[in-house]
């Protein structure tokens, strides 16, 4: 318990402190979770609008596939992309293992069938309303697809936020491909790891705050602006 | 594109049949009402007339085949209205955009039809937020704006109160002064005289009877219809 009540009092002094070294670890961070999402939501997008609204055999299939995805563990993943990436790797001559580049792929990799399951699911449920008049009007998959996309805007922002979380509380795959390099790949969870394992408590408990912090944040703010467009539009 | 001709057009879903060999021709310029109780066919028969379905034996066909051209040539106003998530005018322009016209023109021909059908004060309001009454009005605007040669109208003031009611058959009057063809289902009496000039009556699936306005309700010659005429409060 003391150790807890002074790791608290050390980590609270440095984030207020603005120590540079939590600040770089932080910015980091949210760089590559944000990039990686951002990835995550091109690819994810369109695959569950066209998963959502087009009919073909093996559909189900691989709806079913795409739900097991979800599950995907954040180490077996890196350890995949590792392989891809390492010098001897298919894409090895890329020289990006170790650089945050390999961390946004892997989160990438991790979120975007959270996001296309979702949204597939989300999308699908507002196809059932508009299929008809979409139909009727003359809209093709494409357009239709388009248009759904943008009429459920506001409940794909749950599903951005889903990946989100899932990218910057995942500490396996960014450990793997960023190798945890001071200044270089080092984030807030594998530094939470290192740090724990070292002893040195209140940087990692700082960390685990902000962490949980920024999370909770960017929920209450995406969820605010939910409600208010939601309320405006109906 | 008109007469429209139905030919031994069947429906069935799982082996129960919904719609029974028809077989008939439908007329330009009359006002076509199909009347009939609930379960009679009358949406689905609308659907297979409209293209959103396809028979599961016999034909529908235009007398003048334009595929290509459906969604301007012809619309359909559903029973609950599908509002985008935008403004009134908004989805309006997509119709048209849709259909293939330059933006500049949308929004000119946007703003008629909402003059039109009284709904020009509301035009920047997002539309999910407006009553049903105004939804449905909006609804028939997107589709008269296209300027369809036929008109479907799939019960449209089935959820709405009297006054809501006559704002509606007065907008469907005045489309069919503009010069199109009106193809309206409707489980009211009161409505198919008053908004009718022919009477298609449907039970279980099957064209009981075929009479103008006039004759169905004084002399209705299928005792489907008698039974019909008489059961149904005025």
């Amino acid at each position: 318990m003391n150790d807890l009540t002074q790791a608290m009092y050390a980590a609270t002094r440095l984030i207020f402190s603005a120590d540079a070294l939590l600040v770089s670890i932080i910015a980091l961070s949210l760089k590559v979770s944000f990039t990686a999402v951002l990835t995550a939501a091109i690819i994810g997008f369109p695959t569950g609008a066209f998963l959502a609204i087009t009919r073909f055999p093996g559909r189900q299939m691989l709806i079913a596939l795409l739900n097991a995805l979800m599950g995907l563990p954040p180490v077996v993943v890196g350890l995949l992309i590792y392989l891809l990436l390492s010098r001897a790797g298919p894409l090895g001559e890329f020289g990006l293992l170790f650089t945050p580049t390999a961390m946004v792929i892997a989160q990438a990799v991790l979120i975007t069938p959270i996001i296309a399951a979702l949204s597939r699911q989300v999308i699908e449920d507002a196809w059932r309303e508009y299929e008809e008049q979409l139909r009727s009007l003359g809209a093709g998959t494409l357009a239709a697809a388009r248009t759904l996309l943008w009429d459920t805007r506001f409940a794909l922002i749950t599903v951005v936020l889903a990946g989100f979380g899932r990218a910057a509380a995942e500490v396996g795959a960014v450990m793997i491909v960023g190798g945890n390099i001071d200044g270089v790949t080092r984030v807030m969870t594998t530094a939470i790891a290192l740090e724990t394992s070292k002893g040195d408590l209140p940087l990692a408990l700082g960390l685990g705050m902000v962490l949980v912090a920024i999370i909770i944040g960017v929920n209450l703010l995406a969820h605010g602006v939910k409600l208010t467009a939601q309320r405006f539009h109906g | 594109m008109l007469p429209l001709t139905l030919d031994h057009v069947e429906f069935s879903v799982n082996g129960r049949d919904i719609i029974r060999p028809i077989t008939c021709e439908i007329q330009a310029g009359t006002r076509t009402m199909i009347l009939g109780p609930n379960g009679a066919g009358k949406s689905v028969l609308m659907r297979l007339c409209h293209g959103l379905l396809q028979p599961t034996r016999g034909r529908v066909v235009w007398h003048k085949a334009v595929a290509a051209q459906r969604a301007r040539d012809q619309a359909m106003v559903f029973q609950r209205p599908v509002m985008l998530r935008r403004s009134a005018i908004a989805n309006v322009m997509y119709a048209l955009k849709l259909a293939g016209m330059a933006p500049v023109e949308c929004r000119l021909r946007a703003e008629d039809v909402l003059e039109a059908v009284g709904l020009a004060s509301v035009a920047e309001r997002p539309a999910r937020v407006l009553s049903g009454g105004e939804q449905q009005r909006l609804a028939l605007a997107r589709a008269w704006a296209l300027g369809p040669e036929v008109l479907f109208l799939d019960e449209p003031t089935a959820n709405l109160d009297p006054n809501a009611t006559r704002d509606i058959e007065q907008i469907i009057g005045a489309i069919h002064a503009s010069g199109t063809k009106i193809i309206m289902s409707t489980h009211s009496l009161g409505q198919a005289r008053r908004l009718g000039d022919e009477i298609l009556f449907l039970s279980e699936g099957r064209l009981a009877e075929r009479a103008s306005v006039d004759l169905f309700f004084r002399q209705p010659q299928s005792p489907e219809a008698v039974s019909y005429l008489r059961g149904e409060l005025p």
